[in-house]
């Protein structure tokens, strides 16, 4: 074995990674080559700074609280979306119509308050719509990031036409729609990203004309921001970060502040 | 996450006890903390996905494959949507490397170590960090990186020289 062998081999040697006998073979030559020896002592010396070194990134405690909640919060039982469906759909249908009760009831704004049980079930819905649309591999209907693709997409499946505003250039770029079913109806469904963040926007005609500022908050460890505006309702759900998720519900809320046609 | 409750156990066992090794190697290729937990996440996410096709075994390698999947694809990602402007050039090293007469490297600074092991190209940067932080065999690294372990063993000789170059260049003696 000369010297060439000997430093091809001696990352392996270092790494206790070589058979007995090589390694008893560099070992030896080691002892009596200088230059090699100073090779590995040079090896030895990084592998020593790099053990060293406080370079370990671990994880951050929010993120571990984080995935121990996903898994906990996740639905229990595998199932595919054809049996899932008719659950959303007893709920969505519950749901309406305590929307509808809660409307009649509540002067000045929609949901006014986050324990009425209306609100509380269109969450759980619009969670559970988020988390079907991950889930099912099933996230767009129309794959496109040109709003001129998306927005028509819609014409003819709904009695509305969503507002479907570009924020790409906000750093929210539009992944595309689908139809999902909320409230007692269909409604249209937008999907954002933010990195690897899937937004789902659900919008719908708001069964009235009142105004609502943006409202939060956190289920599941999705954050949820939702309001109403010019006639349509929003919900807005991420597993995004609070502030950024805040950040697109205000750019959401500016540029779909055209009433609907 | 689509398990149920005996799939579920049988996921946190074999994947929560590695999340320091997920997240560690999630930062190192991303070089971003809040990439870094985006990738994890969405690494947790295919991994649930796809757990029943794990059978068992070494829990760590198999997680650590779908985060370097998933970082990678980040990467991708990130420079399709984002143009040149936040990459190297955040990362420019400066000229204080260069001291000829720093051949040891325990003299090295830890803040310079660290820019030098964030400089190797990924493929590079994983096997390092793979070895050297988490400790993983050559047959480990193979699989999460997906390539022959002679492949892992020129990677990590390559990535060590390069280095030491970085750290202590000292012309001629190392090629």
């Amino acid at each position: 074995m000369d010297c060439r062998d000997v430093q091809n081999l001696l990352h392996p040697y270092s790494d206790g990674e070589l058979d007995l006998v090589r390694h008893l073979q560099i070992e030896h030559h080691l002892a009596e080559c200088a230059a090699c020896a100073e090779h590995q002592l040079g090896l030895r010396r990084l592998r020593e700074a790099l053990a060293s070194a406080p370079l370990y990134h671990h994880a951050p405690d929010a993120l571990r609280a984080r995935l121990a909640a996903d898994l906990r919060s996740a639905p229990a039982t595998p199932s595919r979306r054809g049996r899932r469906r008719p659950r959303a759909l007893l709920w969505a249908t519950a749901a309406g119509i305590g929307l509808v009760a809660a409307a009649a009831v509540t002067t000045g704004a929609l949901l006014s308050r986050a324990s009425t049980s209306a609100e509380t079930k269109l969450v759980e819905q619009v969670v559970a719509g988020h988390v079907r649309s991950l889930q099912a591999d099933h996230l767009t209907d129309v794959a496109s990031s040109d709003r001129h693709t998306v927005k028509p997409w819609f014409r003819g499946k709904l009695d509305y036409s969503p507002q479907v505003p570009d924020l790409a250039g906000e750093g929210y770029p539009l992944s595309g729609g689908r139809l999902d079913y909320l409230a007692d109806r269909p409604v249209a469904a937008l999907v954002y990203h933010r990195r690897l963040h899937a937004i789902n926007v659900f919008t719908w005609p708001a069964p009235d004309a009142d105004e609502t500022p943006v409202r939060a908050l956190a289920r599941q460890g999705f954050h949820v921001c939702y309001w109403q505006r010019a006639g349509m309702a929003y919900w807005v759900i991420s597993d995004l970060n609070a502030q950024e998720l805040d950040e697109f519900a205000g750019l959401l809320r500016q540029h779909s502040a055209a009433p609907p046609p | 996450m689509r398990l149920n409750l005996d799939e579920r156990g049988r996921f946190e066992h074999a994947t929560l006890p590695h999340l320091d090794a997920a997240y560690n190697l999630a930062r190192w290729l991303t070089r971003d903390d809040h990439a870094a937990e985006d990738v994890v996440q969405e690494a947790y996410f295919r991994a649930a996905k796809f757990f029943a096709g794990f059978r068992g075994g070494d829990g760590r390698t198999w997680l650590l494959a779908v985060v370097r999947r998933a970082a990678y694809d980040w990467l991708a990602k990130r420079r399709a949507w984002a143009a040149a402007s936040f990459d190297e050039a955040v990362h420019d090293r400066g000229d204080d490397a260069s001291n000829p007469e720093s051949l040891v490297i325990r003299k090295a600074d830890q803040q310079l170590l660290r820019q030098a092991l964030e400089e190797l190209s990924p493929e590079f940067r994983e096997v390092t960090v793979l070895r050297e932080l988490e400790g993983l065999s050559y047959q480990q690294i193979a699989a999460v990186v997906g390539v022959p372990v002679g492949t892992v063993m020129s990677r990590l000789s390559r990535a060590r020289k390069q280095l030491r170059q970085r750290l202590a260049p000292c012309p001629g003696r190392e090629e």
